[in-house]
């Protein structure tokens, strides 16, 4: 039986406002436990909050991103349940009324283009964290995190395949990074997704049993945890067995998805609105504001890479995938004019580097990369050691012209001075050059070979080639 | 006279003519504590020390000639559920035996402002859940005026220390009538303002939607000078209300030619004592003798409030406290799980009342049930609202009684909660409305008990009720005496 798989995702994004949603707390990350605090946040009996305008700002620059449709008037409402890290003893979130409805992104998998539908977003507060004695059964509160801004995204059941998933994934993740109100640290928890699963026969219309994935901290994760997930319910469908509607976690050791039991109850939040907090009110003037303000999507951004760099589709759909990485390629880009070898060095040379880290840890700054391939351009170094330069310069972080100097690596194009070792050679090789005159002109590249070894590779090798043919021929 | 027995503008006067010093008057309160607290019992905790300092800082600052606050040198109580910093707060409760907040209430940095002292915090029912402050975990306060009777709640503390002459003023809160009722049981003006009108940061919250913070004095200018130091926006609290504030000692004029008085006809139905009846018909007969005009009007909707407002207010407070949990603050009992932690820590802490009133909140919130109860009650809650904006078509103020009853005696009702909560049944609909009310003497029952009269007016209309509420003070010429207590009274 042939099955389809439908997913999903509900992504919790901090948003990156100096202070906190409801008090003027710093949201600064890895402070000592407990200094980020006040008694509007520790809920100390008495504080009231006050939302934070900028939270409402960065939720609306998302909606209007996406192309959903802002409620106008829009609500807080308490999400009640008990745990150690919410000290109030509930979350305060949206229910409904929240402040954004009925958007969609457009993915791209393999060439295949697809719009996925975003049901709502709304803004809500973190909870603290629960640090764990290792030792003693013992848990120490940290509510330093307690108050960030959240903007939970969730999307409609649109995703098909765990690679839509993952596409859809990068694609919410690109857009926050370039509104710049997200720092997209997966690791850190800044923006973390859980997922829901389920398989159907294909052709049929009412959903399978779901199953929620949670703790994939990576996108690597979520499309491994998906990929696992398909593969167990439809072990379970062919045998005939139930899927069990339960809240799975995506252990990376073993990676498996274990089943979370015990700790999942039926929760019944009771939900109602803040008393506390006024309706939130959206006027003309600022959703105007807003939308005035919003700068390059990553859609619009790789269509300005087709059309204005002549850039094929595929690059150019890499290079604006990561508001840094089209960042890195603008930078580099103006520095050398040369659009399609920047592009093809980042693609190649620099995300092998990488190996997935972020690219602003390179030591390779924009400009040097532009740099180096302007040298190239201009004949100052061959490509061959440009190559070796770029090593260095990734080792080192030195301007390919500092290193370029001092390696003495400047390319010979000096007409005179490569003659004489040319003529040297051709003495050095009687046979080979009678060969050569006697027809067997491959043998060129073995001349041209000896001439990069004696100058360490920094023979001009246009000039190389010719010089051979015109000694030779003599 | 002795200092304690002056009003609080009686005292500021006495102080501005150095008559009097606020060293003298903070001690003859202290003095009068002393003498009446083990029989009145108005305190949770009493500040001696701090209210000596604030009046050395307030004789200081007079004698320097520096202006002044407005309250400067004014002994007063605090309801137990307004945030000192550095003082206890304890609602009332067990689980904030302990507590001791970090910071001031909003009011409370207003009354230091004005140089205010403050002598200690007020008994109260536990978290403002009851009529009678019989909830209060450290002990209940009686009725100066008869100490077998209930000083009334939930800021019985408050009515009754600034009744027993212990200091000249107090703020409490009120979310159904829990500043109104004890001033009309204690013989003393008691306002609730409207929703808005004072800031709610630093009052540990029953129900948010409905609680207000409103001040408790012996005379209705007292009533409008705390007005004048409490009122006003405040950024901390998203529901204050940023409308400007006015002089309300102003309205303070005795003239009431025109003003057309509501009698609502609901409010005098049912088990109303005549003996009250009696009273508020009085009061409303002087406003006419003085040239105000008195209509009947009709709140239909006002028998649906009871059941309105026991089910809005427990819905709130089941989310306002389930921050009481053992985890960051407060009474915590150590179990080997954290279930059994919240559940031990919990059960422990709060007592009878509190438990009840969440388990009903909870229940009114639960899914399934939300629609039919809370979101019901809602509704009401605006046709309620609607009730009282048809009537302000046909006149200024309603004049109405507070309780169907004179104080009654401690121990009679407590463990019959619905009769306790019927008794509300004439302050519920203006917290559910949001509109200002006030409770103002108007006479003594047979036994000597103090009955109110309570006037409502519109939004933002303190200055109309303290105006209507003065009249009758005037009218009445009832002198603000003090009761006989403990062993004066024998
Ligand atoms: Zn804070």
């Amino acid at each position: 039986m042939e099955f389809e798989t439908v997913i999903g995702l509900e992504v919790h994004a901090q948003l990156k406002t100096d202070s906190k949603i409801f008090c003027g707390c710093s949201t600064e990350f890895g402070a000592p436990p407990n200094t980020h605090t006040c008694p509007v946040c520790l809920g100390l009996p008495g504080s009231l909050p006050v939302l934070n305008k900028r939270v409402v700002e960065f939720a609306l620059k998302m909606g209007v991103a996406t192309g959903s449709e802002i409620n106008r008037v829009n609500q807080f409402a308490r999400k009640n349940y008990f745990y150690p890290d919410l000290p109030k003893g509930y979350q305060t979130s949206q229910f409904d009324k929240p402040i954004i409805e009925h958007g969609s992104v457009a993915i791209d998998v393999e060439g295949e283009k697809k719009t996925i539908g975003i049901t709502r977003m709304h803004m809500e507060e973190d909870a603290g964290k629960l640090i764990h004695d290792e030792r003693e059964p013992l848990s120490y509160v940290d509510l330093n995190r307690t108050g960030t801004p959240l903007l939970e995204i969730v999307s409609e059941p649109d995703l098909r395949s765990p690679q839509e998933a993952s596409a859809y994934l990068k694609k919410i993740h690109a857009i926050l990074r370039y509104l710049d109100i997200c720092d997209g640290n997966m690791q850190e928890g800044s923006f973390r997704c859980d997922a829901n699963i389920s398989l159907r026969p294909v052709g049929e219309k009412t959903l399978g049993t779901r199953t929620e994935l949670k703790n994939m901290n990576s996108f690597r994760n979520v499309q491994a945890a998906l990929e696992y997930e398909v593969r167990r319910q439809r072990d379970l469908l062919l045998e005939g067995e139930d899927v069990v509607q339960e809240t799975l976690l995506w252990n990376p050791d073993t990676g498996k998805t274990e089943s979370m039991r015990g700790k999942e109850d039926a929760h019944d939040y009771r939900y109602f609105p803040c008393p506390d907090l006024v309706p939130v009110e959206i006027s003309d003037e600022w959703l105007e504001q807003v939308r005035a303000g919003l700068p390059e999507l990553p859609d619009q951004r790789r269509d300005r890479f087709i059309n204005e760099f002549g850039l094929p589709e595929y690059d150019a759909t890499i290079l604006t995938d990561s508001r840094e990485l089209a960042d890195y390629f603008e930078a580099a880009q103006v520095e050398c004019n040369q659009p399609k070898k920047v592009s093809n060095w980042m693609m190649t040379e620099l995300l092998r580097e990488l190996k997935g880290g972020s690219i602003e840890e390179c030591r390779v700054k924009p400009e040097q990369l532009g740099g180096l391939l302007a040298m190239v351009e201009g004949g100052t170094i061959s490509g061959k050691i440009a190559k070796t330069v770029f090593e260095t310069m990734l080792e080192t972080g030195q301007s390919p012209e500092l290193i370029v100097k001092e390696k003495n690596l400047l390319q010979v194009s000096d007409e005179s001075e490569l003659l004489e070792i040319v003529q040297s050679i051709i003495a050095d090789n009687p046979g080979q050059a009678e060969e050569f005159k006697n027809g067997k002109t491959k043998l060129l590249g073995y001349f041209v070979g000896q001439l990069m070894q004696r100058t360490k590779g920094k023979a001009n090798p246009k000039l190389a080639n010719k010089l051979f043919n015109q000694e030779l021929n003599k | 006279m002795k200092p304690y027995e002056l009003t609080i503008s009686q005292a500021l006067e006495a102080l501005e003519t150095r008559d009097l010093s606020a060293m003298e008057l903070t001690k003859s309160c202290l003095e009068r504590i002393e003498q009446t607290e083990e029989a009145v019992g108005a305190f949770v905790t009493l500040d001696p020390e701090g209210a000596i300092a604030a009046a050395e800082e307030a004789d200081r600052l007079r004698a320097q000639n520096n202006t002044v606050g407005k309250l400067c040198g004014i002994p007063l109580s605090l309801k137990d559920l307004l945030c000192t910093k550095g003082v206890k707060t304890t609602c009332g409760s067990n689980i904030l035996a302990d507590f001791v907040p970090p910071y001031d209430a909003t009011v409370v940095e207003k009354i230091k402002l004005e140089n205010g002292i403050v002598v200690g915090k007020a008994a109260m029912d536990e978290f403002a859940m009851g009529s009678t402050s019989e909830t209060c975990a450290t002990g209940s306060p009686r009725n100066p005026w008869n100490t077998r009777y209930i000083a009334g709640g939930s800021s019985g503390g408050s009515a009754a220390s600034v009744a027993a002459g212990q200091v000249l003023g107090s703020l409490g809160s009120d979310t159904g009538g829990s500043i109104r009722q004890p001033a009309s049981l204690c013989g003393i003006v008691g306002m609730k303002p409207t929703y808005g009108r004072v800031s709610r940061y630093g009052l540990v919250a029953f129900a948010s939607s409905l609680d207000q913070i409103g001040p408790l004095t012996r005379d209705v200018r007292d009533s409008a000078l705390l007005m004048n130091v409490i009122s006003g926006y405040d950024v901390r609290d998203s529901t204050s209300v940023d409308t400007p504030t006015e002089d309300y000692t102003q309205n303070l004029t005795g003239d009431v030619k025109g003003l057309r008085v509501g009698v609502p006809l609901e409010y005098f139905s049912g088990g109303l004592d005549p003996e009250v009846e009696a009273v508020v018909r009085n009061s409303i007969g002087l406003l006419e003798s003085q040239g105000a005009e008195v209509v009947e009007v009709s709140l239909p909707h006002i028998d649906y409030c009871v059941a309105a407002y026991y089910l809005i207010a427990p819905a709130e407070a089941s989310s306002n406290l389930a921050r009481y949990d053992g985890v960051t603050y407060g009474y915590r009992k150590e179990a080997d799980s954290l279930l059994e932690m919240y559940r031990k820590s919990r059960s422990e802490g709060f007592g009878a009342e509190v438990k009840r009133r969440i388990l009903i909140g909870t229940y009114a919130l639960s899914s399934g049930y939300y629609d039919a109860y809370y979101k019901k009650a809602s509704q009401v809650r605006t046709l309620i609202l609607n009730d009282f904006n048809e009537a302000w078509k046909s006149c200024d103020v309603l004049v109405s009684p507070v309780t169907p009853t004179p104080a009654w005696k401690i121990g009679k009702i407590s463990d019959d909660p619905l009769s306790m909560y019927l008794s509300d049944i004439l302050t519920l609909s203006t917290n559910l409305a949001g509109i200002p009310g006030i409770s103002v003497p108007g006479g003594f029952s047979g036994d000597g008990l103090p009955i109110g009269v309570q006037i409502q007016g519109p939004h933002f209309e303190e200055g109309r009720l303290l105006k209507t509420a003065f009249s009758i003070e005037q009218a009445l010429a009832l002198k603000p005496s003090l009761p006989l207590i403990g062993k004066e009274a024998q």
